[in-house]
């Protein structure tokens, strides 16, 4: 357990002159989940292109599996899973031969092969389906058996793409079973998402924008590293008109519209409920709920997002 | 290396034979374009009619005409006695060219001069006027003789005289060959299209799919892939080839007269060519559409226009027969013919062998460059 699964110290990707990932450095350990957090365009993709070897890095160093990802690019793929964003399989050929043609490539013998594919096919759930053509299946199908067939050499480390991109709730949420179960099994996986509730299933987060990493911890550090105060949520009509009123009071730490609802941060709990009641009746809004609520990673990561870049910086390690 | 090229390969004949669509283009174009090409020769300009006015009566000219009559292409119907005679023939529609042989002709000709002979051409139907005039003038032409060509317009008063320089041009076969003559040149066309649209199309839609990151993931190197998936388009190129060999045998009795080794090995020769280009488009686009465009553009358009395959290169303008010279479909049509048509060996066209050796090295490496730079 010493050695990380993944290190990364200061990867750097220009395209031309724009910066798509800044000096980026964290470590993942053996059979973490590590969620890398980000909004679209935030430098995600490239980050994990690099360190799967398909995207050479401008500056900064990187060790996967214990090989340098620019020295030894060969070894760091014998050792990785990948999936990208686009659960990429060929639509034209049937999910036995997908599976078969993957299993081929990276030279598992008919026996193994035989083995992998009953177990990726019961993965899936596709038992009876083999001879389907993938373009048939439905998006949890086709995501789940794009898995299945990154992970047919069974490597340490799986690099996942937005995974659960375009895909229901219900195989989301399966998804992330997957997940941990392969996690259980040893297996390191990075795992890339712009969906801010799912942070809650990873051992670890990276949160990056703009290509620099912001925070990162595990979910209950960021919570309480970020949020010190408390959070409460009010219920109330005119939710516009109430947070912009609310903004304006000094204080008022922080509030935000979740939903139908305001998310209201202030110093101390009973006197922030008092003064809100207050303060709203004064301008015709009544309250109809007032709860103290455990701050959601999505409460911490829109603190980070609107701080902007420097917010958790200090936090980063 | 072999047990990874071997998936990629089966996956690669599986797609093929999966795009039905495609499939069946390439194996209908060339017939297709073959029986297009031939049968528009054959029954277009055959046996036209012609009357001739002979003033020089002299064997010379009779020899000439003799040798002009002979093609198929014409059938002497009148032989006329007087000048007069000759209006009411195109007048009444009874023939299409009259062909005028001056008095002096046996004179000029015997002695080295330029001789001449004046042809007249029914210029109501202007199309097919253009037609039979440009196959006079080639068969004539044939003969070294400066040809004075008139439309005749049968409309008094607007018989028109022709510019000096009247060349007119024939879409098909302007040469006057006979379609044995664009059997290599189709060869060559349609193995550019299947060699260098589909590879660059299939090596495209892996990058569209993201297919192409997952295996370039894997243990795959890139000279593996390549060489997986070019294989099956190599079967699939030299299966259309000989098809087309085929067809040529059984529509127009055209056999292949030299070594049936040394086809083999300038086609295959060719393919590398052409792969390569189609390997080199793919690391250009990267969307299908933009590999099928630049395939269009720098692949079958200079075949068709600027291999010799239809217009014959001498009779281009200079600056475009120096863009010929970078055009691989032009030796290999030159090495084709030679074999085919002539029977000639190697010695016949190494200067052709050689240049595309060189070519394909080229554009291989090149392309190879170019897949190393952007990791695909
Ligand atoms: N090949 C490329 N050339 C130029 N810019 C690129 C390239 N790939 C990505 N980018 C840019 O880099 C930024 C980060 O992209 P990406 O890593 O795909 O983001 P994410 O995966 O987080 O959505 C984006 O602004 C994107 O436009
Ligand atoms: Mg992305």
């Amino acid at each position: 357990m010493s050695e990380p699964a993944i290190s990364v110290h200061n990867l750097t990707k220009k395209f031309h002159d724009f910066v798509a990932v800044n000096k980026v450095s964290f470590e993942v350990g053996k059979g973490e989940i590590f969620g890398f957090l980000g909004a679209n365009g935030a430098g995600k993709s490239t980050t994990i292109r690099m360190l799967c070897g398909l995207l050479s890095s401008t500056s900064g160093t990187a060790t996967v599996a214990g090989y340098d990802i620019n020295e030894q690019p060969e070894k760091v793929k014998a050792n990785i899973g990948y999936m990208s964003q686009k659960f990429s399989l060929y639509d034209d050929l049937t999910v036995r031969e997908n599976i078969r043609f993957f299993g081929g490539i990276y030279g598992l013998r008919r026996a193994e092969l035989k083995e992998r594919l009953d177990w990726v096919v019961e993965m899936a759930g596709l038992k009876g389906r083999e001879d389907s053509l993938a373009v048939e299946l439905a998006g949890g199908w086709k995501q789940r058996l794009a898995l299945g067939c990154a992970i047919l050499h069974r490597p340490k480390i799986v690099f996942l793409d937005e995974p659960t991109g375009g895909v229901d709730p219900v195989s989301r949420r399966n998804f992330w079973e997957l997940i941990n179960k392969l996690s259980e099994q040893g297996t390191t996986v990075f795992v890339t998402t712009h969906y801010l509730d799912e942070a809650e299933y990873a051992n670890r987060i990276m949160l990056i924008q703009a290509g620099e990493i912001i925070a990162g911890g595990s979910p209950k550090e960021l919570k309480e590293t970020h949020i010190k105060n408390p959070i409460l949520e009010v219920e109330c009509d005119k939710v516009v008109m109430a947070m912009e009123i609310l903004q304006r009071q000094d204080w008022v730490i922080e509030t935000t519209i979740f939903g139908t609802y305001l998310h209201t941060s202030v110093a101390d709990e009973s006197e922030g409920r008092e003064r809100i009641r207050q303060t709203l009746a004064e301008n015709n809004i009544s309250v109809k709920r007032m709860d103290r609520i455990v701050p959601s990673l999505e409460d911490v990561f829109i603190y980070l997002i609107e701080k902007g870049p420097q917010a958790g910086k200090a936090q980063v390690g | 290396m072999f047990k990874r090229i071997k998936p990629i390969i089966k996956k690669e004949i599986r797609q093929i034979s999966r795009d039905r669509r495609t499939l069946a283009v390439l194996i209908f174009q060339p017939v297709f374009l073959l029986v297009m090409f031939g049968y528009a020769l054959n029954f277009d300009v055959r046996h036209i009619a012609i009357a001739v006015y002979d003033e020089d009566k002299t064997e010379a000219s009779r020899d000439f005409l003799n040798s002009f009559l002979h093609s198929e292409y014409f059938d002497l119907k009148y032989y006329l006695s007087s000048q007069s005679e000759i209006n009411a023939m195109l007048d009444e529609r009874k023939v299409w060219v009259v062909m005028v042989i001056p008095k002096n002709f046996s004179q000029k000709f015997l002695s080295g001069q330029e001789a001449k002979v004046q042809i007249l051409v029914d210029g109501s139907n202007a199309s097919q006027a253009t037609t039979v005039a440009a196959y006079t003038n080639a068969l004539v032409q044939s003969y070294s003789i400066k040809v004075l060509s008139d439309l005749f317009l049968r409309k008094r008063g607007m018989t028109l005289a022709l510019p000096v320089d009247f060349r007119p041009r024939v879409w098909y076969n302007p040469e006057l060959k006979s379609v044995k003559f664009l059997i290599p040149g189709l060869m060559a066309f349609i193995l550019t299209i299947t060699a260098v649209i589909s590879t660059s199309l299939s090596v495209v839609r892996e990058k569209e799919r993201g297919t192409m990151e997952q295996i370039m993931v894997s243990p795959v190197k890139p000279v593996e892939l390549i060489i997986g998936k070019t294989i099956p388009y190599v079967f699939m190129s030299l299966l259309t080839a000989y098809m087309i060999l085929g067809i040529g045998y059984l529509l127009f009795d055209v056999v292949v007269k030299g070594s049936q080794f040394q086809l083999f090995f300038i086609t295959l020769l060719y393919l590398f060519i052409a792969l390569g280009a189609g390997l080199f488009i793919s690391t250009l686009a990267d969307t299908q559409q933009v590999a099928f465009q630049l395939s269009t553009i720098f692949g079958m358009l200079p075949t068709f226009l600027l291999s010799g395959f239809v217009f014959p290169i001498r009779n281009m303008p200079f600056a475009i027969q120096l863009v010929t010279m970078i055009v691989p479909a032009r030796y290999f049509l030159v090495a084709l013919r030679s074999i085919i048509l002539k029977g000639s060996g190697i010695g016949a066209f190494w200067h052709q062998v050689v240049f595309l050796i060189v070519f394909g090295i080229l554009i291989n490496a090149l392309s190879w460059v170019r897949m190393r730079k952007k990791r695909l």
